[in-house]
């Protein structure tokens, strides 16, 4: 092949030109620099503080701080109503994110087609995903309600008594649930859609030359396939769900008696109404070690992938 | 081993409102190595997955071995098929790839193992069978594929366009050895390509197909000696046919071909036959234009192609119109050199204004 020169040839600079060089340069640190410093201040530093805070008893009214120790995490493991709260909210998760991965998978195995009634279905189910926790539980406290609620009229209709969902306690929790999965929904659907539309076509092709079932593409072809998207829902809902706050507090304010308080619901009344930043900070580190261990999960899926 | 024969009959194939196969009928004989050629779109990779299953059947029917098929489902039909990007299931070993049709009809573990065992012989993956097929290169992906279709035993194995994906030396070594396998199964084979040198390499026939219709079905020394359309003879060989209008003149009942520029080519196609009215235009391929001292067709060489076993020369003649001719490999012919061109006759067709050809009487 011949030689093209596209540009005039430059004459011999006395100098070296700019551009690639071996080995750092400090001054590309420039360009991380302001997220560096958000990061610092936003995130590593309020963690330092609150695992300095947890560690204090601190009064708000006087403003006086002193050193604790383990106290506040003392009186957390012996406070019922915190480990009530620990356990409302791993009953949470394991409610919510099974269905999650369940429905989510069901939704988007149903609606990965090309049509528009698919596509319709699609931004329906993911809408929701949009509104904010407190148009979605006045939605939901419409359903609710034991007076003129909307499952109330249908039970009613049916002859039924209708049930006091938020007000009864073995319900409260679950009627919690619903409503979450409900407005987020969409997101695992959307995740696995993504990782349904990556496998070839061909290959569910191939399967029905060999002579496999609808059941048997499904378990050898397309869950091996969605496996590592299924982890990540899996850990990202188990993160998200464990910091249940808003549906509580609006929904049942965390009642009756109770039933339906969250760990994050716990920290916000002792730190923002009971002034008691110590112990907020306390729950709040324990809460932290919980969703850091499904993070530290998370990274350890993500990273097997890239071995892979 | 299996063999059956496969019979189109008047099979069509619609898209909405686009017919993309219309009443086509073929009968592929047992133990055939049949090609199915065509540029892209034409219908060729259609037909195919129609005959596998994988597309519905809009009118017509498909018989294999006698049996009526196009009502059952893929597996039902006892076809393999190799699909061009391979198609494997990556979360398999190569093993599992090979066993799991097996396993889906209940084949005993230890008649698979025989199976697989043989098909690793002949294809030589026994060192891949526990790896998989992310970790295998793209010829060693190609093998497994067509252990996938061995291991079964088909009544007839299905190519689409298998080679496509494989580099130039690859795809050259593939091919033969897949003519290889042929000779050892002598299973009936259907062969989807675009590439005219696997059709006319692989198969014992070549289906021509273009623009949703077959064009012409024969050997492949009949595609391209006697093509019947001029699609056909511009499709095969390499480089394409050259075209030249003419006019006709009698002599002695073959047909005279004279040049826009005067010059005579002398085919040995009847008059008797030739349209009346209309263009003609003479159909010569390159091998059959020589220079030559005593040529009688004057042109002006315009690009040179060296080869290296010949040379083709793009030749301008007087009247314009542009050739190609071929000379020997150590040609001095140069660039813009005037060069006198030789026409055999007895190699040229006649095509009229509807692309339809008229050969010499064999």
């Amino acid at each position: 092949m011949t030689d093209v020169t596209l540009s005039s040839a430059r004459p011999v600079a006395a100098k070296r030109p700019g551009g690639a060089s071996i080995g750092p340069r400090w001054t590309n640190a420039l360009f991380v620099a302001p997220y560096m410093v958000f990061y610092v201040l936003l995130l590593v530093y309020p963690l330092f503080k609150g695992i300095w805070m947890s560690l204090l008893q601190s009064d708000m009214f006087d403003d006086t701080s002193k050193f604790s120790g383990l106290a506040n995490y003392y009186r957390l493991f012996n406070d019922k109503v915190f480990i009530g709260t620990v356990w409302n909210t791993v009953l949470f998760v394991v409610m919510t994110v099974p269905v999650f991965v369940v429905i989510g998978l069901l939704l988007a195995l149903a609606l990965n087609r090309s049509d528009r009634t698919a596509a319709a279905l699609r931004a329906i189910f993911f809408g929701t995903s949009v509104l904010s926790v407190t148009i979605v539980t006045i939605i939901w406290k419409m359903m609710y309600m034991p007076g003129n609620g909307a499952i109330a009229s249908v039970m009613r209709y049916f002859g039924l008594d209708p049930i006091a969902f938020t007000t009864t306690a073995s319900l409260a929790l679950p009627a919690i649930a619903i409503t979450t999965i409900w407005w987020i929904i969409g997101l695992p659907m959307m995740l696995f859609l993504a990782a349904l539309q990556q496998i070839p076509g061909e290959l569910y092709e191939a399967a029905a030359l060999d002579n496999a079932s609808r059941a048997r593409s499904f378990w050898s072809i397309t869950l091996p396939s969605i496996r590592r998207t299924m982890l990540v829902v899996v850990i990202y809902e188990i993160v998200a769900q464990f910091q249940l706050f808003g549906q509580a507090q609006l929904l049942t304010q965390g009642g009756p008696n109770n039933a339906s308080r969250p760990i994050v619901q716990f920290i916000y009344e002792q730190g923002f109404r009971s002034w008691n930043l110590g112990y907020a900070a306390a729950a709040s580190e324990i809460l932290f070690v919980i969703m850091a261990v499904a993070a530290l999960a998370q990274f350890f899926a993500s990273r097997k992938r890239v071995e892979e | 081993m299996q063999v059956s024969s496969i019979e189109l009959d008047s099979v069509s194939k619609r898209f909405g409102s686009v017919e993309v196969i219309s009443e086509l009928s073929l009968t592929i004989h047992s133990g055939e190595f049949i090609a199915f050629l065509g540029p892209s779109g034409c219908g060729k990779s259609t037909l195919l997955r129609m005959i596998a299953g994988l597309e519905t059947v809009d009118g017509g029917e498909i018989r294999i071995g006698g049996e009526r098929v196009d009502n059952l489902p893929p597996g039902a039909r006892g076809v393999a098929m190799v699909f061009q990007h391979y198609a494997l299931y990556p979360h398999m070993t190569v093993a599992d790839n090979l066993a799991f049709g097996l396993r889906n009809i209940g084949t005993p573990k230890d008649e698979i193992a025989r199976r697989i065992e043989e098909a690793a012989r002949i294809l030589e993956i026994g060192h891949l069978l526990a790896r998989k097929p992310g970790q295998l290169s793209g010829g060693q992906r190609q093998r497994v594929a067509i252990g996938r279709a061995l291991v079964k035993d088909p009544k007839a194995y299905l190519f689409d366009e298998p080679l496509s994906n494989l580099d130039a030396a690859l795809r050259v070594r593939t091919r033969v050895e897949l003519a290889r396998l042929h000779q050892q199964t002598r299973a009936t084979t259907i062969f989807v390509t675009h590439d005219q040198v696997e059709a006319m390499t692989l198969a014992s026939r070549i289906v021509v197909m273009n623009a949703r219709k077959v064009e012409q079905v024969g050997s492949p020394m009949e595609i391209y000696g006697r093509p019947a359309t001029e699609f056909v003879a511009r499709f095969v060989g390499s480089p394409a046919m050259n075209f030249l209008p003419v006019q006709i003149r009698d002599r002695g009942g073959l047909a005279t071909a004279a040049l826009g520029d005067g010059s005579i080519v002398e085919t040995d196609v009847p008059l008797a036959g030739l349209p009346s009215g209309g263009e003609l235009r003479v159909g010569v391929r390159a091998e059959a234009i020589h220079v030559r001292e005593d040529g009688s067709v004057p042109g002006r060489v315009e690009v040179i192609e060296r080869l290296g076993d010949r040379t083709h020369l793009h030749v301008r003649l007087m009247d314009g119109s542009t050739l190609i001719a071929e000379d020997k490999g150590f040609s001095r012919i140069q660039p813009g050199d005037t060069v006198h061109l030789a026409f055999e006759g007895a190699t040229a067709h006649l095509f009229d204004a509807a692309g339809l050809a008229y050969h010499a009487r064999q």
